[in-house]
């Protein structure tokens, strides 16, 4: 197991001894099939499935619909292991009442988790084994000589020997256990799985009917809303209720050490009365200025560990014919949620119920009762749809707000965050500054490859028992993750390469075994983590897409220097065959003209026109993708217009193509956004990046590049997750066509117009090259 | 506080509240209406947005009391789940959306632009659609479906 919610999970149990009591007490077991127990046990089918009397099928499950189609998905699973039409199946997702506790929603695991012959795929396969034995007693029939279709098992000789699942089993619960041996359907019989489905939401949201938590209406319902502090670090010196009091509506302005809310009787006015709340704050210390941010990082106390390290690379390095280095460096950037986070808590007679749009329900559960001071089985709640996250967003601390507020009046209440409490204080994804180095010999082969890397963090997903992970913790009194300082360790017993910190092109050998996509065997991957100002948590493709960046244009760079074709070069030191075969499927697909970079005689002035291309095995094994971005630059502006994207991807057996590539093309195109716009900006004591002026997302009505989605459809190997592959190849394919196109190499994101235009004039920037 | 009559749907609805109150707040709240969302308060992402006297409106930053007598059409009054209205069966036709959050907005800004200017260029389309948002970048989708929907208008 070294997926990113194991490790998550296995990390806390190790380091938050601190809270041993509240984790004891929470019963922080990681069960068998990578749930964990909890009063819905994973193990029984009926946790995971309910056959009614009419036939209709529920599921239910703990990975979530976050606007990427994991709704549709399960429903197709559970439709095609049970041969019943699709609109038959209802799905339940993250209510702690009723749903297994898969952890969370996130790192594309939930197509892993959920699609390979465990968890929901197992429980399926165990339903329909169930159903065919139960069907075969009742009808006198040997199994093997039973026929499953649209929701009823007949005599494969003769169909009048009929009876559907609806009378089988009559609602009842089937108590079994799920069974390892459950034989799934073979996927060359796959007649709902494989096939594009439209998604089961889409008329409802296209309809405004459509409920997601920001339309839960609970009867006797409040409204409430939080004041920030004003800076990072800020401490509450006094509130002044007198300045709001005898406003309409009204109901209670709640304190409780550093956090401060109001309730009032509708939502308007508790948006008012925030903004009248006169409190004082005492500042927090200064921040680091941003313009030097990224040398800061290098010199703090770090955390430190390795992801492989040969032990001969400076070796290596010394015997190459060339060495070629470069500095990449990435900003914080937000989820930026086209909502801003909202949730409604109901906290009555020791009682709670929260409806709320968290990706980890029964965390959030845990979370709530250690704030509230309730039993975790006290507390209820009810995943209920936001806008779409892309990762650890406010979702998780406006539950909380909600919680301590409704607790405050006995009332249920209602929060949604403004635009800057959104924006100033949600967990961004990681500033990056990374160090490349690679040796070449006199043939063009590189023979050594060294990363060093720095990154800023604070806080997390809260998990069962941290909720000082996110804003509304720290404010009532509880401590994010603890930060402590620590030497290099050495590689743990096999190749990890979650976070992709090590580029594709290296051997990855640890232990002995050769974990890595690439053929380079003097290698070594070192990040620092230091401590970060402000809260950090995983954003779509966390450290991958910025990790990525620093790899794949460095590897342009290095090819630059040969006179060899990218392409080319990637597939010379690549050793895994799938990821070959996107880079060759990209390069196809674009009519990828094979020369080196940058291209002859480019552009003096005006529009420049390059392709550049870049490719990853994300998170070393959960999908593989290349991308070929075409791109035009206005010179004399700076600005960037990208024409074309040709996105290969393979990703295992295929569940919904449509939905597949969906989130391919909204995954290329928010990789995009964050590549040529979007920045985190902070002055001396406050975060300044607050709204959709200051923080820079790309408008629905600018020139959409043409996408084109190659899928390859692997079969008889596991299904991966597809969600974070596109976007964490973006960057680096649009970095290496400014590149191609102009013959200059910008290391630092978002490619901004004055970005571009600064090194357009000055190709030598002593911030792009390190000495 | 001031007894305030709202055109919205086809229906009248009187609401007593302060003339000063966001648009969004009493669609959202006072009505129970789905279709227009708080996206920022800042009439800056267009997720509030309802279509006032034929006009894409930011009901977020429309003071209740300026629309009072106005024909109100929020996202649920175009059209039903059984019936969708010709531009919400084109972004259903093209699977045009992923959290659907912003839907409002982009169906709605098409929809009172395309009715006012059927024959609008390309480019005069993107203008009106600039200022819009879609987080999950489910851009070209949406822009299939609102040229699916011009084809059918001109």
């Amino acid at each position: 197991m070294k997926r990113r919610d194991f490790l998550k999970t296995s990390g806390a149990l190790v380091v938050s001894f601190g809270a041993a009591s509240l984790a004891e007490r929470v019963g922080l077991a990681q069960g068998q099939f990578g749930t964990r127990v909890s009063h819905i046990d994973p193990s029984q089918l009926d946790s995971w499935i309910a056959i009614a009397a009419d036939g209709r099928v529920t599921v239910y499950t703990g990975k979530c619909e976050l606007g990427q189609g994991i709704l549709t998905a399960q429903a197709q699973l559970a439709a095609e292991e049970l041969s019943v039409p699709l609109d038959r199946v209802n799905v339940i997702m993250g209510d702690t009442d009723v749903c297994p506790d898969q952890g969370t929603t996130s790192g594309s695991q939930s197509t892993p988790t959920n699609f390979n012959g465990r968890n929901l795929a197992l429980a399926a396969a165990t339903a329909r084994e169930a159903l065919l034995k139960l069907a075969s007693a009742r009808l006198g029939v040997p199994v093997d000589q039973l026929t499953a279709a649209d929701g009823a098992i007949s005599a494969s000789s003769d169909r009048s020997k009929r009876v559907s699942y609806g009378d089988l089993v009559a609602g009842k619960k089937l108590n079994l256990r799920l069974d390892p041996g459950a034989k799934r359907r073979a996927e060359s019989a796959w007649a709902v799985l494989g096939t594009p489905a439209r998604r089961l939401d889409m008329v409802a949201m296209a309809t405004g009917t459509f409920e997601f938590v920001h339309n839960v209406r609970v009867p006797g319902m409040r409204h409430g809303a939080v004041v920030r502090p004003p800076s990072v670090g800020a401490t509450l010196a006094n509130v002044d209720e007198s300045s709001v009091r005898g406003m309409p509506g009204l109901v209670k302005v709640v304190v409780k050490k550093n956090f401060v809310g109001v309730v009032c009787e509708k939502p308007w006015q508790a948006v008012q009365a925030a903004s009248k709340l006169k409190a004082t704050w005492t500042p927090g210390p200064p921040l680091p200025p941003q313009p030097e941010y990224y040398e800061y990082l290098r010199k703090q106390p770090s955390r430190d560990a390795f992801v492989v390290n040969s032990g001969d690379v400076e070796a290596a390095l010394a015997k190459a014919a060339t060495v070629v280095r470069a500095t990449y460096v990435h900003p914080y950037q937000m989820h930026g949620s086209m909502g801003t986070s909202c949730a409604v808590a109901d906290v009555q007679n020791g009682k709670a119920t929260v409806w709320s749009p968290t990706q980890s329900a029964y965390g959030t559960r845990s979370c709530v009762a250690a704030l509230l001071g309730l039993q975790p089985d006290a507390v209820r709640v009810v995943f209920t749809r936001g806008a779409g996250c892309y990762g650890l967003n406010g979702a998780d601390t406006v539950s909380l707000d909600a919680a301590l507020l409704s607790q405050a009046v006995g009332k249920p209440v209602r929060v949604q965050l403004s635009r800057k409490d959104e924006m100033a204080w949600e967990n961004y994804g990681y500033a990056y500054v990374i160090d490349q180095r690679a040796g070449v010999d006199a043939s063009g082969t590189i023979i050594g490859w060294d990363y060093e890397a720095w990154f800023p963090s604070r806080g997390g997903r809260p998990g069962y028992d941290r909720p000082g992970n996110v804003i509304t913790g720290v404010l009532v009194g509880l401590e994010p993750q603890p930060f402590r300082p620590a030497q290099a360790a050495e590689p743990p017993g096999e190749f990890r390469n979650g976070s992709n910190a090590a580029p594709s092109y290296i051997a990855g050998r640890v232990a002995r075994k050769a974990g890595g996509a690439g053929t380079i065997t003097s290698e070594r991957v070192l990040t620092h983590t230091v401590a970060s100002p402000f809260f950090t948590g995983p954003l779509r493709s966390p450290s991958r897409l910025q990790n990525t960046f620093a790899h794949e244009c460095f590897l342009d760079e290095i090819a630059a220097q040969l006179k060899a074709d990218p392409v080319a070069y990637r597939l010379r030191h690549l050793g895994d065959a799938r990821l070959k075969a996107v880079v060759s499927a990209a390069a196809k697909g674009a009519g990828w003209d094979a020369r080196p970079s940058p291209r002859p005689n480019p552009a003096a002035g005006g529009v420049a026109t390059g392709r550049g291309i870049a490719c990853v095995a994300y998170e070393g094994d959960n999908g593989y993708v290349a991308m070929v971005a075409e791109i035009a630059i206005d010179q004399a502006s700076g600005r960037i217009q990208p024409k074309r994207l040709v996105v290969a991807q393979d990703c295992g057996p295929i569940s919904n193509p449509d939905g597949m590539r969906n989130q391919l093309e909204g995954g290329a195109l928010q990789g995009l956004s964050r590549a040529l716009g979007e920045e985190v900006t902070w002055d001396e004591h406050a975060i300044t990046s607050v709204d959709w002026r200051t923080y820079h997302s790309l408008p629905f009505g600018i020139d959409t590049p043409v996408i084109e989605s190659v899928l390859i459809d692997t079969h008889g190997v596991e299904a991966m997750g597809a969600g974070e592959t596109a976007i964490t190849i973006v960057a680096a394919a649009v970095g290496n066509a400014i590149f191609d196109a102009t013959g200059v190499r910008i290391r630092e994101v978002p490619f901004t117009p004055d970005r571009v235009k600064r090194a357009l004039a000055s190709p030598v920037d002593s911030r792009n090259v390190r000495p | 506080m001031s007894a305030i009559t709202l055109q919205v749907n086809g229906r009248a609805h009187t609401v007593d509240v302060d003339p000063a109150t966001p648009l969004l707040y009493v669609l959202s709240d006072d009505l129970g209406l789905r279709g227009p969302k708080f996206g920022c308060g800042l009439g800056q992402c267009g997720s509030c947005t309802a279509i006032v006297g034929g006009r894409a409106v930011r009901t977020c930053v429309t003071p209740v009391g300026t629309s009072a007598g106005a024909e109100i059409v929020t996202l649920e009054g175009l059209g039903t789940p059984e019936h969708p209205h010709p531009i919400q069966q084109a972004f259903i036709d093209e699977q045009a959306a992923q959290c659907g959050f912003c839907l409002n907005g982009v169906v709605l800004t098409a929809k009172a632009f395309l009715d006012a200017n059927p024959t609008a260029s390309d480019a005069q389309l993107q203008q009106a659609t600039s200022t819009i948002l879609c987080r999950c970048f489910t851009h070209a989708r949406m822009w299939k479906a609102i040229k699916r929907y011009a084809a059918e208008k001109a």
